[in-house]
């Protein structure tokens, strides 16, 4: 049930962002991370507190999922002071140092060589946590991720590579984009690195798959890559429809019918017993927690124009 | 004690790295070659294939993933072959070093130095010849070195690691085997401290790195034309003292500024808008620069010899400075 309740959290926090958009409260580039719900949390659940997550640009959902207070969050994407990064950041920036969520990069491919640097930093000082990285299907021809699934696998770095394949680059379909598309973790094998797929859509298989991957990289040392096949339900950032000139209705409404909140729900209600009370109750809590992120964020000050120079430097 | 550029190098990652078990250098034939231009010499040996890590030849991978261990706790030192590679880093090094501690609002920050050679040495064609400081210097969050001298490098070396920010320190190929006095042991100069390498009375070049060494033969030889030169070098381009450049351009009331780089948007141009602002003044007519050509470095040594700045040019420029012919 948490794990519904956590896919619940990302799904509405994230419709009341599309809807701050339109506001104009959220301003810049928002990317939603509806439909993908599944992929943070079932990987997330899975980590120790002291292990380490890099992401890309589409970070809300695995900041939540890290268990960042959804208010700061929000307040991150209002550009407010009481934000995660003061404000500084931005949708494409959330960081959480606290709970080692270490940041959202916004340069395709960029963050995969921190991600293992964060696990070269664990190798060096003898210590047994692991690197989640997560990167979309994208970033798969950058060199960046070549550069560092070499580099990884040459050095045994303990990363999981978690590649959330929705698909679509923006708007270029992967069979355009990667030349082994019908099964992008083969790109790692070619570095030696053991890859799998998984149903990226059923948050349980994500939770068993990226278990074993991380007993793997945790007791072997070795990094591995995962391959999880999403969807996103909406465009690829708030200035796009949902479908149009590179995907159509039919493909989105399909994809829909395979929604990972509606197949936990199913499977909870005719497997674990749950009732549609316990639905509604936490309905109720989502949508309660969400409105008081909303109304943190707007009652919050905009940073001070006096703190502009700071954190540029270390002093 | 005397030393060489390189082995005041040497001697201050050495020391560095007995001091803090953080440190540890990267890059491609650290290790085993023990440096391309041999600054880590022994490094292996005493250290072990823990701290001093080879690496494929994979710029933006090696220098993102000391990026990402110095969010996590370590202190990286990256050896950039020569800097003409760091351009494949410039991602990393711009978009992630410079831009993490900011962007996470003072969350984490990123104590990594990327250090190796910039600037030409003899015929080594276009690609392996280029001055590029100005490019590092545009970009707020990083610090920006370039030391002239082996007792400089020494000192200021040991200042980058100990610094909690991105520093890039650069080096030069034919500084290395220069020799000069260091300091015994463990002594570090300030980060944004320039300092007067020969003071005079008539009139102030401002010179960095491998152009030092010209700026201090240029000065030489007008001295015994009876013109007093002051020799000031930044060492540090970002932050840049320019208390003390202004000090000394208040004295003299003339400025000749010399860079290895390229003029148009050079690191001069920024330091003569600078000094304008405090000094305009106090100044007896325009600040002038003498820099390499506005050319890729071409590989035939007349040629090459024609665009990087010599002695004869800076003398002519201070005579244009003094208005004397």
């Amino acid at each position: 049930m948490h794990l519904y309740t956590q896919m619940l959290l990302i799904r509405r926090f994230e419709e009341r962002c599309a809807e701050m958009y339109a506001l104009g409260k959220i301003g810049g580039f928002c990317h939603l991370y509806i439909g993908e719900e599944a992929v943070a949390v079932g990987a997330v659940d899975v980590l120790r507190p002291d292990d380490y997550i890099f992401s890309a640009y589409r970070d809300h959902g695995h900041c939540l999922a890290r268990g960042s207070d959804p208010k700061r969050v929000m307040a991150e994407l209002f550009g407010r002071a009481t934000g995660l990064c003061k404000g500084k950041g931005g949708s494409m920036h959330l960081v959480d140092a606290e709970r080692r969520f270490m940041g959202g990069y916004a340069i395709v491919g960029g963050h995969l060589p921190l991600a293992a640097g964060a696990a070269f930093a664990v190798k060096y000082r003898g210590g047994d946590q692991v690197v989640l990285c997560f990167f979309g299907e994208g970033a798969v021809p950058t060199g960046a991720c070549h550069e560092t699934l070499n580099l990884a696998a040459l050095w045994g770095l303990p990363v999981l590579f978690l590649c959330e394949n929705n698909r679509y680059g923006m708007g270029t379909p992967v069979e355009r984009a990667v030349a082994l598309y019908q099964d992008v973790s083969q790109n790692a094998a070619a570095y030696g690195i053991d890859a799998g797929r998984v149903d990226g859509m059923d948050v349980l298989a994500v939770r068993e798959a990226v278990s074993k991957a991380i007993d793997h990289v945790r007791t072997k040392q070795r990094p591995y890559f995962l391959e999880a096949l999403t969807y996103r339900f909406l465009g690829h950032s708030m200035a796009d429809p949902s479908h149009g000139h590179y995907r159509t209705k039919a493909e989105v409404d399909e994809a829909k019918r395979r929604d990972p909140l509606l197949l936990l729900k199913t499977r909870l209600l005719t497997e674990r017993q749950a009732s549609d009370e316990d639905f509604k109750r936490i309905e109720q809590e989502i949508v309660n927690r969400v409105r008081e992120s909303v109304e943190f964020a707007d009652a919050s000050p905009f940073p001070s124009e006096k703190d502009l120079e700071e954190d540029v430097y270390l002093p | 004690m005397k030393a060489t550029y390189r082995e005041a190098l040497n001697q201050a990652l050495r020391e560095e790295m007995r001091r803090d078990d953080r440190v540890f250098l990267i890059g491609e034939d650290v290790a085993y070659y023990q440096g391309a231009f041999k600054v880590s010499k022994g490094f292996l040996e005493e250290f072990g294939p823990r701290r001093v890590v080879d690496t494929p030849i994979t710029e933006p991978g090696f220098t993102g993933l000391a990026i990402g261990a110095a969010m996590a706790g370590l202190r990286p030192v990256v050896e950039v072959m020569t800097f003409n590679f760091a351009i494949l880093a410039l991602d990393q090094i711009v978009n992630n070093a410079a831009k993490v501690r900011y962007m996470s609002g003072g969350q984490f920050s990123v104590p990594i130095v990327i250090r190796g050679p910039g600037s030409a040495a003899h015929q080594l064609g276009a690609q392996h010849s280029q001055s590029l400081e100005a490019w590092f210097c545009h970009v707020p969050g990083l610090k920006v070195v370039a030391p002239a001298t082996p007792y400089d490098a020494k000192g200021l070396i040991k200042s980058a690691i100990r610094d909690g920010n991105p520093v890039v320190f650069i080096e030069a190929q034919l500084l290395y085997p220069t020799q000069g006095e260091v300091g015994d042991g463990d002594y570090t100069i300030p980060l944004g401290v320039a300092e007067v390498k020969r003071p005079g009375t008539d009139v102030t070049l401002i010179a960095y790195s491998k152009m030092l060494l010209v700026a201090l033969e240029a000065a030489e030889r007008l001295a015994q034309e009876g013109i007093q030169v002051e020799v000031v070098d930044p060492r540090t381009l970002r932050p840049l003292d320019l208390t003390t450049l202004a000090a000394s351009a208040r004295k003299t009331g003339k400025v000749v500024i010399i860079e290895e780089g390229w003029p148009f948007a050079g690191l001069g141009a920024q330091i003569a808008e600078s000094l304008y602002q405090r000094v305009f003044d106090y100044l007896d007519g325009p600040i002038l620069r003498v820099t390499g050509r506005d050319v890729p470095m071409p590989y035939a040594r007349n040629l090459e010899d024609a665009v990087i700045p010599d002695v004869n040019r800076v003398i002519a420029a201070v005579h244009q400075a003094l208005y004397r012919k």
